[in-house]
This record gives structure tokens, sequence and C-alpha cells, in this order.
């Protein structure tokens, strides 16, 4: 059964919906990530689950129980906000303690509580600095701590790691994920970035204009993008016109020199979607030539001007030699490696 | 950089502040000297000024009770006013805070209005409208029944401390205004999904960051209110006098300008140890949110 689920829920301000039929049910334990670009309505989403908003139509349960109906401070929900927004007053074992406090904890258990807390986002020692004393990262993990130890039902993360530098940025997934799986706590990350959804989550939940584009694993939504948002969205994609050859038997799906038997229940003009390390170099297929030749360490990096517009092409430093610059090239890919979408206004 | 050079850019700074420097001393340090140096010259009522040092003036302060009597009202007053206006300008900042973009500039405007209009213009509405038998609030609630005789508000400390609270009030709120702006618009929320309620979030979160706000808008109401002369002189008059109308009439009615010179100069060195004091006290208090 669904632990937390979201049931057709939207949101209007005045005449203009930021959320639409959004719905989304969530396991116990599960790490979900929304992803879009800024003003698609994760956000507003995220704070309609946090109490922040009320929802204009629809239902937010946990655990079956009406989750709409209960006050924001009732809710139990820990929250990690994209500024942090710590209290500078107060020390860092303070914060951390607010919500204990709060929760009228005595005051020995919340101590190694926050003891505890502290410990665990690597802040041990800590404990009597005041936030504006403190680095990001290590503001960061405060918020974090202060979430977590009041053992929320559901901790949401509304774009966490935004504010720190890539470095830092990368190490803290990691630690995320780490504390996120020791702990078991079922996690929302409301995100833009679309690394951090794909190493973070066990589900994406890739949105647009308000409305949801696409609900699965991260390798599901990054093979599998069921529309060209979500495609362009997560990586970069080659997107290719092609049509469906009904004259000849069996129908062929032609793009350039490149052709493949057409997959079933598609007919004429089509996109082509193929992600830039699956096309590799042949004898057949599209012909192109290459423009530029980029070398990235671990692997090449090349852009061509192929028959059917501009491609993009990655090839692993396999020690093989690769074409030069100038070259002309045939690019070809595997049938099941490529994304096939009836092309609307053609 | 050679020696020359180095000697032009230490000098630069001087002599780019020199205009500045000079209007400040020739306008500012000069007079003020001179008064401190009046206030030890004898005075008589047939010889005039005498440029002698004595301590006879600061004697006559230091021993008359009138003085200290005065001094004392002349404080009560500006403490009675400082709490008014931040007991009502605190949560007036907060509310106004918390007001959706139209209104707010709307009521910030309101606020900030009666910076436009003269102090004695807006003491003297509060006496046309509490002045004795003719004011019109008592001759309203007379001819109502309501009351007997007029509210007693001219030449009260009550009075002169509302009217200067009124005055008053757009500092204390701009200075919580200007705390408020510092605050993450986020924090209410986060203390909110710890499970603090509305009591508790303006008690635990918002007042302790807001209180330097407070703090330094109280040291502006204070030594405005101390020194204040236009509110004073109209709602006091001669009845009811504070350090600054005592100053005054010393110097334009009795005279008497070295004793009018010492209460000025007292008055002025005890604002500059108390607001100099109580800076540091705060500076020192809040060190962590100031930062």
């Amino acid at each position: 059964m669904a632990y937390l689920e979201l049931d057709r829920v939207a949101k209007q301000f005045g005449a203009q919906t930021v959320v639409d039929d959004f719905s989304l049910s969530v396991g116990k334990g599960e790490f979900i990530s929304f992803l879009g670009p800024s003003g698609c309505g994760k956000t507003t989403t995220l704070q309609m689950i946090a109490g922040f908003l009320d929802p204009t139509r629809g239902a937010i349960r946990l655990e079956g129980k009406d989750l709409t109906a209960i006050h924001p401070a009732k809710r139990g929900l820990g929250i990690v906000f994209q500024s942090y927004a710590l209290f500078p007053h107060m020390t860092a074992a303070e914060n951390v303690a607010f919500g204990l406090e709060m929760r009228n904890v005595p005051r020995a258990e919340r101590a190694e509580r926050v003891r505890a807390a502290l410990a665990m986002v690597g802040l041990a020692g800590y404990e009597d600095r005041h936030p504006r004393r403190m680095s990001g990262g290590q503001q960061q993990r405060v918020a974090l701590a202060r979430a977590l130890v009041i053992k929320p039902s559901v901790l949401l993360l509304d774009e966490p790691l935004s504010n720190l530098d890539a470095k830092l940025r990368e190490e803290m997934q990691i630690e995320l994920r780490q504390i996120q799986r020791t702990i078991g706590t079922t996690t929302i990350l409301v995100t833009h970035d679309q690394n951090e959804a794909m190493s973070l989550s066990d589900r994406i939940v890739v949105m647009s204009q308000g409305k949801i584009e696409q609900i699965g694993t991260p390798q599901e939504t990054y093979e599998k993008p069921a529309s060209a948002f979500v495609s362009q969205f997560l990586g970069k994609t080659n997107d290719f016109a092609g049509t469906i050859d009904r004259t000849v038997s069996p129908t062929q799906l032609v793009a350039g020199s490149w052709r493949a038997p057409a997959p079933a229940g598609l007919g004429g003009p089509v996109t082509v979607s193929v992600r830039p390390e699956r096309i590799g170099f042949g004898d057949t297929g599209l012909s192109a030539k290459i423009i530029t030749r980029i070398f990235q360490g671990n692997h090449w990096l090349f852009q061509c001007d192929s028959e059917c517009g501009p491609a993009i092409v990655i090839r692993q430093n396999d020690g093989i030699a690769q074409p030069a610059e100038g070259d002309a090239v045939r690019l070809t890919w595997r049938p099941e490696d490529m994304s096939v979408r009836a092309r609307t206004g053609a | 950089m050679s020696a020359a050079a180095e000697e032009r850019s230490a000098r630069a700074p001087w002599a780019l502040t020199a205009p500045a420097l000079m209007l400040f001393v020739g306008v500012l340090l000069i007079p003020l000297a001179m008064t401190v140096m009046l206030s030890f010259h004898d005075w008589g009522q047939y010889k005039g000024i005498e440029p002698v040092f004595i301590l006879k003036n600061w004697h006559e302060i230091a021993t008359d009770p009138y003085y200290a009597e005065m001094f004392w009202r002349t404080f009560r007053i500006a403490i009675l006013t400082t709490l008014l206006t931040a007991l009502l300008g605190a949560p007036e900042a907060y509310i106004l805070n918390r007001m959706s973009g139209r209104w707010k500039s709307f009521f910030l405007l309101v606020i900030l209005g009666p910076l436009l209009i003269s102090v004695v213009a807006r003491t003297l509405g509060w006496a046309l409208l509490f002045g004795g038998n003719n004011g019109l609030v008592n001759k309203l609630l007379i001819s109502l029944g309501a009351i007997r005789s007029p509210i007693p508000f001219m030449f009260t400390e009550t009075g002169m401390v509302i009217a200067l609270a009124h005055v008053m009030m757009p500092f204390m709120v701009l200075s919580v205004w200007a705390a408020l702006q510092r605050l993450d618009p986020q924090i209410e929320n986060a203390a909110m999904s710890l499970g603090a309620g509305p009591v508790t979030i303006i008690r635990r979160i918002i007042m302790p960051q807001i209180m330097p706000g407070v703090l330094s808008g109280a040291i502006i109401v204070f030594s405005l209110s101390a020194s204040a002369f236009a509110t004073p002189a109209i709602i006091g008059g001669r009845r009811l006098k504070v350090a600054a109308t005592l100053a005054y009439d010393e110097f334009l009615n009795t005279l008497n300008w070295p004793l009018g010179a010492a209460v000025a100069t007292l008055l002025l060195v005890a604002l500059v140890l108390i607001v100099v004091g109580s800076n540091a006290l705060i500076e020192r208090r809040y060190a962590e949110v100031f930062r």
C-alpha cells in the first residue's frame, strides 16, 4: 500500500494553474525526486505536502489519513530548505534541539539525540557553533540534522544542495544517499539538477509546466523517455527527423540514409531520439561530417553535421583510433537504442 | 611605489575629507567647545556674562533639587516614550512586513507620512484635540456626557509621552522593519515544520532576531525624546519643563547663558554616555545576530 499518496492534486493561484492533476504514490522508505526546470511546480507540490500551501483540488494522504486536514506544525515532516533557514541566534545544538523541545522530549534524551544527530551528519564537536560561523556545507548538515532528529515520517528536501559548490555537492549527494539508506526515511527531493535526481533517487518524477511528464526509475526515464521534454531534460540527446515508409514491405523507418524495420503502431513523420553515447561509427548509416572533436579524458566528444541536422556522438576512450575532424563518417545505432515518437506539427 | 607617490596617496584621504572636516569643525566642534566653556563663566543680573572660570553653574545644578527633578522628568519621559514606541512599533512593523505588496507600500507610506509634516504642526494637532475645554475630543465627550471634566492631556507627562511617541514612531518602525528584512523568508515555515505554534514562533524565533532592531530603534527614540524641544514646549509649556526647554528658557528668557550652557552640556554628556554604553552592551549581547 502506498505510504504517501498524492491524488489528482492541483494548485491554482488566481487564474494560473501551477500544479495540475498530480498523482503519485510513494512507498515507505522510497527516495523520490521531483525534477524539472524552475517554475514547473515542483516546489509548490512540496509545499503542499509540507502544508505551507493548500491544494486547490485533490487529496494528499499519509498512511491513508488525510494530510491536508492536519496543521503543518502537527504533520511531523522534516524539511530542509534551500536557504537552510537555520535559526541564526541559536547554536547548532540548539537548532537541532528545537524540534525535540516542541515535542517535550525530556532534557537528557534530547541532549543525547541532538548529539547523535550531529554526529550522524559529521558535525560532532560543532554543537556550540552559531550558524553564521559555519560554512555552507556545515549549515546544510545542521539543517539536515534538525530535520532528521524529530524522526520525521517523510523528509522533504527543497533544492538542498543548490547553494553548494560542485565538489561539495557531489560529496553531500553520496552522504545524503547513505544517511537515507541507513535510517530508511521516506524522502522527497526537489531539484532541477538531473544528475542529482538520477544519482540519489529510486524514482524520478519529471515535471514540466505543472504536469507530470514521466514517473520512473532513473534508468527508465533516461533510456525510455516518455516525451520529447523528458529526453531533452535528462542528459543530452540527438533528435533526427525521420519517416515511416509504408510503400515497401516490411515497412521501414528512414532517417537520411539510415534505415531499419519500422516499429509497430506508427506512421508518417516521426522523431528518432538517440543518446550520444549509443551512436557508433560504422560502414552504413546516417552520413555525417565531423566538425569538432573534443578530448575529455575518459571519453571523446564529437560534434557532427549529419544529413538530418547536427548530431553529438560520445565515444569511450578505449584506446581504439577515433576519426579526426573533417572526416566523413557514417553514424549508426541499434534499433533498441533509439526511441521513436510521432512528429507533431510536421 | 616611490616615496613621493606613497606620501601623496597617504595625504589624499585627508585632502579629500578636508572640506567636510572643516565644516564639521566649524559648525559643530567649535560651537560645542564654546558652549562647554560658557558653562564655566559667571553671570549676574546687572553685570551680564563674565568670562571667568568658576564652577558656580555646575554647583547650582548639582545641589538645587529643581534641576535634578527636571533631568529625572526628562529621562522618565524619554524612557516611557521609548517603551511605548517599542510596544506599538515592533508589532506594527511585523504586521506591515506580513502584508502583501500593495498594502505594504501603502501602509509604509502612512507610517512615514508624518515625517513630512512639521513636529510643531503635529503636536498642535494634539493640542487642538485635547487642549482643555475647547479641545475637540473633550468637547465631544463632555457633550455626550461621557466625561464631566476634560481629559487631562496638556501640561501632563502622560500627554507629553503620547505626543512624543506619536512623533517618534516612524523611527522605531523603520528600525524594526530593517531587522525584519534580514530574516530568512522561510524561517517561520522552518519553525512551524518542527512543531512550533504561532506564539512560540514569535517568542522564540522572531523576537530574538528583531531584538537588535528594536534596541537600535530604542536608542534613536530615547536620544531624540530626551533632547526633544518642540513637543515638550507645546504640551508641557512653562508649567512642565524638561531639560531642553529649561536650557532654552535660561538662554532666551532669563538670559543666563552660562547656566543654560551648563544644562545643555549636562544633557549632551548624559545622552552620549547612555547611548554609547547601551550600544556597546547591545553589540556584545547580540554579536551572533549582527554578524
